[in-house]
């Protein structure tokens, strides 16, 4: 299981280091902050809602969660030294990327069928 | 000669403090990068939650910016931001050493890898932002 782990850890990383930066600043400071031209929910909602856009969305999503998950249990183990709590960590972390993964799903579904409807 | 039983001895166990990575400022550095999943992980609730009012309508939209125009909000995206390129510059920097290419038997020079991500890193960012960015 373990070596499954760090993989989708790396595959992780590489999307969150590559997408995540220009997501932030377009949707945490360019569109609230007015320093572009808002498209419009109309215009995002047909983008976001594309099938091969929230698809490429869920697989950003997922993949930067469970790059979370690996990532800041072992920061948990070696930063608090907390490895004598290891499998409540181990669980409640995997839990929540999971829960994370699912509530994505279920919000890109939505937005493409809002988009469709 | 009594010696001591060797069983009777408890293992030997370094005292370290909670703390231990202030002592130096590359730990530090280390546990900055390690911390950088937390915001890795906030900015996909905080992009969620932008997908989720879009499939609301346009009154959540609106009330959606406004709350991220919100002085704490963009505090805790500065924040954010600045560790997802500490995480990025990190990570790229970091794939030579985990890459191994090799090209007519010839390993790929590490500059050239590292190179690849950074580029890939421009192509991602600069289509992300002209899918977005209407004008």
């Amino acid at each position: 299981m373990e070596p499954v782990l760090w993989l989708l850890f790396s595959a992780g990383g590489v999307v969150s280091a590559l997408f995540l930066p220009a997501m932030v600043f377009l949707f945490a400071f360019a569109l609230p902050l007015g320093w572009v031209d808002d498209p419009g929910r109309d215009r995002l909602l047909g983008l976001v809602g594309h099938p091969l856009t929230a698809l490429v969305l869920l697989g950003v999503c997922v993949l930067s969660l469970l790059h979370w998950a690996q990532r800041f249990r072992y920061t948990l183990f070696d930063g608090l030294r907390l490895k004598p709590y290891q499998s409540p960590i181990n669980t409640i972390v995997y839990a929540l990327a999971l829960f994370g993964s699912a509530i994505a799903a279920v919000l890109l579904w939505q937005a493409a069928s809002a988009r469709g409807g | 000669m009594t010696d001591p039983a060797p069983e009777a001895q408890p293992p030997y166990r370094p005292e370290m403090s909670r703390l231990w990575w202030l002592h130096r400022r590359s730990y530090v550095f280390f546990v900055l990068r390690e911390l950088s999943s937390i915001f890795v992980a906030w900015s996909v609730v905080f992009l969620l939650l932008l997908v989720r009012v879009l499939a609301q309508g346009q009154a959540a939209y609106a009330a959606f910016l406004a709350w991220a125009s919100s002085p704490w909000v963009v505090a805790l995206n500065v924040v954010t931001l600045a560790f997802l390129l500490l995480h990025s510059v990190t990570w790229f920097n970091l794939t030579p050493a985990a890459t191994v290419v090799k090209l007519r038997g010839q390993r790929v020079p590490a500059l050239a890898i590292a190179g690849g991500a950074y580029a890939s890193w421009v192509v991602v960012t600069a289509a992300v932002v002209a899918l977005v960015v209407t004008r």
